[in-house]
Formats: C-alpha cells, sequence, structure tokens
C-alpha cells in the first residue's frame, strides 16, 4: 500500500514519510512555531508527536498514562512482544532492570575498552590505504556488532547475522512487518540454540549470566531471557552505529568541525554528547494506556505517542542555539539515552564505543570529506542514522 | 565571622532522581563516582573544593534529570 505524502503535518503526521526521513528537524521546528503536539489518525488508535521538551520529560516519567509496552507507533499495533526491561512497566520493571544494570555500570563497561579499541583498529586497518570508502559500511556498521558479540560470548562471524536480522527488524519492517517478524523468530531459535549450550557448557558471557540468573529466587523464563538478550541486540547495535554514522557524517560535512577535533582531541567528550544531542539516534513510544492532559494537550486512551528524544534536544526552550551544531557546548542535558525510568541500559557502552570509535578513526584518518558524487541515505522511522557516509580520504595520518 | 571566609559548596544527588545517565561522574570524577548499580554516588562529604566549583556546576548543568544539586552552605566556624 503506498504512503500517502504528508501535506498537513500538525494533524498528519507520519514518521516514515520521506520528507521526514531527510530532514526531521526541519518538520519539528515548523511544527513547534504551530503547535506543541502534533496528531496523525493514520496510526491505529490515533497518534501524538508531542514537540517540546518539557512535555516529553512528563510523558516518560509517567508511567501511570503511558505504558512502554508497545515501543513502536505503526499503522497497526504489533503485537506485543516482551523484551524486558525496555517493554516493562512498573511494577515488574524495577526487577528486571536491576537484573542487568550491574553489567552494564561504568565500572564494567570500561573493562571492555581494550576489545573494542582492538575492533576499531582491526576494522580500520583492513581500510587504511583506500583513498575512498564508506564510513558506515565499512566502518560505523560493525561496531557495536562485534561489542554485542563480544559481551555475548558469540563468534564474531555471526556479525553478518546480527546486521541482516537489524536491517529486517527496521528497513524491512517498514514495508512488510512480516519481515520483521520472521526475523524475530530467528533470533528466537539463535539464542534458544545457544541457551541450551550455556546450560551445558556456561561461559564468562552475558548469555551465560541470564541462563543462570534468578529474579527473587527464580531463574528466569526461557521467554524472559530470550527478550531480553532480543533487546541487548536490537537495542545495542543499530542505535550505536547510528551516532558513530551520523557523528562521521557530521564531520566529513563540516570541515571545520572536523579540522578543530582533529587537532583538539581534547573537545571529543562535549562533542559526542553534543552529536548525540542533535543527531539523537532513537525515538521511543508509549501507548497511552488512561486518558490524560499533558501541557494542556489531551491524550485519548489506546492512542499511540511517538516519543521524540530527537525533537526534545532541538527544543528552543530547553537548549540554546538547539539547531546548531557546538562542538564545545558546555551545559548538555541531553535525552538522547531517554528520561526516567528506562534510560538506555547501554548509554555507557555506547558512548564509550563512539569514543573510541572516533578517536581511532581521526587518528588515522585526520582529513575527509564527503564524495560529492555518491548519495547519503539515511534510515527510516524510529531510528535515525546514515546508511551510508561515502568518505574521501584526502589525507592519512604520518604523512601517508 | 570572617568576612574573607570564601563561600563553601556542598553537591549532592537526589536517589530518588538519578537514572544512572554517568553525566556527573564523567564531568566531575573528583566529586562523584558510580555505585555498583551504575548510579551516581558523591564521594566523601560533598564539599567542593574551591578549584572544582566549575566541575561542579557542569555535573549540575548536565544531569538530564535534575538530580544533582549544588548548595550554598554557610560557613558558621
Amino acid at each position: 500500500m503506498p504512503r500517502l505524502p504528508v501535506t498537513d503535518w500538525e494533524h498528519d503526521f507520519d514518521h516514515f514519510d520521506p520528507e521526514w526521513t531527510r530532514d526531521p528537524a526541519r518538520i519539528w521546528a515548523d511544527l513547534r512555531s504551530k503547535c506543541p503536539v502534533a496528531t496523525s489518525q493514520r496510526f491505529e488508535g490515533g497518534a501524538y508527536l508531542p514537540l517540546r521538551y518539557a512535555d516529553i520529560y512528563a510523558i516518560a516519567y509517567d508511567t501511570d498514562h503511558f505504558s512502554s509496552q508497545r515501543i513502536v507507533v505503526r499503522e497497526q499495533k504489533l503485537p506485543v512482544k516482551g523484551m524486558p526491561p525496555i517493554t516493562s512497566d512498573p511494577p515488574e520493571h524495577t526487577p528486571a532492570r536491576r537484573l542487568l544494570l550491574p553489567a552494564f555500570s561504568p565500572k564494567e563497561i570500561q573493562k571492555h575498552e581494550q576489545r573494542i579499541r582492538a575492533i576499531c583498529v582491526g576494522l580500520l586497518d583492513g581500510i587504511a590505504h583506500r583513498s575512498e570508502l564508506d564510513a558506515a559500511v565499512e566502518y560505523a556498521q560493525h561496531v557495536p556488532v562485534y561489542a554485542i558479540a563480544h559481551m555475548l560470548g558469540i563468534d564474531a562471524a555471526d556479525g553478518d547475522l546480527f546486521r541482516k536480522w537489524i536491517f529486517d527488524l527496521s528497513t524491512g519492517s517498514v514495508h512488510d512487518p512480516q519481515v520483521g517478524m520472521q526475523a524475530l523468530e530467528e533470533v528466537d531459535a539463535f539464542f534458544r540454540t545457544h541457551i541450551e549450550q550455556r546450560r551445558l557448557h556456561p561461559g564468562d558471557d552475558l548469555i551465560s549470566f541470564l541462563t543462570y540468573a534468578d529474579l527473587d529466587g527464580d531463574p528466569l523464563s526461557d521467554r524472559h531471557i530470550i527478550g531480553a538478550l532480543t533487546l541487548l541486540l536490537v537495542a545495542g547495535i543499530e542505535t550505536t552505529w547510528s551516532a558513530i554514522g551520523s557523528a562521521l557524517w557530521h564531520l566529513a560535512a563540516h570541515q571545520e568541525d572536523r579540522r578543530r577535533l582533529a587537532a583538539q582531541p581534547e573537545l571529543l567528550a562535549t562533542a559526542i554528547e553534543e552529536f548525540l544531542r542533535v543527531y539523537s539516534p532513537v525515538t521511543m513510544a508509549r501507548e497511552v494506556v488512561k486518558e490524560t492532559t499533558i501541557g494542556g494537550c489531551p491524550y485519548a486512551k489506546g492512542g499511540q505517542v511517538l516519543l521524540s528524544y530527537p525533537a526534545a534536544n532541538r527544543d528552543p526552550e530547553k537548549f540554546e542555539q538547539a539547531d546548531s551544531v557546538i562542538i564545545d557546548r558546555a551545559n548538555n542535558p541531553h535525552a538522547a539515552f531517554g528520561l526516567g525510568r528506562h534510560r538506555c541500559l547501554g548509554s555507557n557502552l555506547a558512548r564509550l564505543e563512539m569514543t573510541i570509535a572516533l578517536e581511532e578513526w581521526l587518528k588515522r584518518f585526520p582529513d575527509f570529506e564527503l564524495a560529492s558524487d555518491k548519495e547519503v541515505v539515511w534510515s527510516e522511522g524510529q531510528l535515525r542514522g546514515p546508511r551510508t557516509v561515502p568518505v574521501v580520504i584526502t589525507r592519512q595520518a604520518n604523512g601517508s | 565571622m570572617n568576612d574573607a571566609s570564601p563561600p563553601q559548596y556542598l553537591v549532592s544527588i537526589n536517589q530518588d532522581r538519578c537514572q544512572g545517565h554517568s553525566r556527573c561522574c564523567s564531568l566531575a570524577p573528583e566529586l562523584f563516582d558510580s555505585d555498583d548499580m551504575g548510579y551516581g554516588v558523591v564521594r566523601g562529604d560533598g564539599v567542593v573544593p574551591a578549584e572544582l566549583l566549575e566541575k561542579a556546576k557542569l555535573a549540575v548543568a548536565n544531569c538530564p534529570e535534575y538530580a544533582v544539586t549544588l548548595k550554598r552552605i554557610t560557613n558558621a566556624e
């Protein structure tokens, strides 16, 4: 079924529209001048798109009226697929989250630094002598695949399988929900096999940890283990490669920022937070379970809310020069990793991967720019990042 | 009361608000640490040495959950 192009973003928004895919921030800026919340009847139950940081914050905190069971906004509500804790509401949420938090704490994540650096350096070695390459396809997309495979205790050779499932679950399922369902079944079977193996031969990895973990003394159900592992796969890979890809795209397209960052690596920390703010990859969703009013706007029961942290991060009421990229922005309390109890579990891992991926890239390729003859393709829907970042390497490090 | 004594500041984290974004620990590791769950905790008694005041302000300004606060304490020695 072809999608009708959007002509009235205020009352008929569609986050799959090509105009949104091209440049969503322009749509948000335009909408802000008209209304604090856009609506759409294209989606089952009706959909809402709040644009103010304050309203998005309030909804993220209001678990009485807004459920996390469905985290995508689609024409037809998809069957609920539990991926605890991201799809959990209180009271189930807290224990499911506390189970995973220790493995993703700053100190635990820091232990993976060497491995992640080796992954990045290895990828760069493979493309070192090229003068043209794709920074997304040949670099960004592999970093989190290998990092997550390592944490799960899965052979890096299965990385291509991960990438296929991820494409099926995002781009594939946008056009045919069946493609996404099929991928989920394959992911299910894949993890089921691994859980069986860990029951016989436990290892020092997250699959083993979940296989032997308990909640209040009871072992986790297979359903819970598989759901949590699926979450780590879908939330830990495309998100981070989108963030790394967006940062590299920005630097390729903005030579002044690239030169500055290559010359002053100490700016990397603030630059990464700024890239996360301006190019936040993840838009979440909520379902209205009880009628309510937020920021003066009514939300009807059964409605779907597109919870756009990316739009919140562009709200001029919250951020000065919200649409400008300022790589040394000092005050940047962005919401790229969400707000409230569902703060991205993997945020410390994502930041570490971004930091190392950019550090190592800039060491190897301090001078690069977008290839003018090739197109940058952006992903569609609730996860935003460049699928392709064709670049020309204008100078390699060490004068080569 | 000694008018010449500089004002003192105290940082604190509201544990009900903290969601573990780790911004305070990254921006001011001298003042903040993280616990085993990844939530932020104040190091020591939270009194901010003068040379760390700017870092403390950054930690407050960058917390997305409004969990970090900086208070001026009246020093009544």
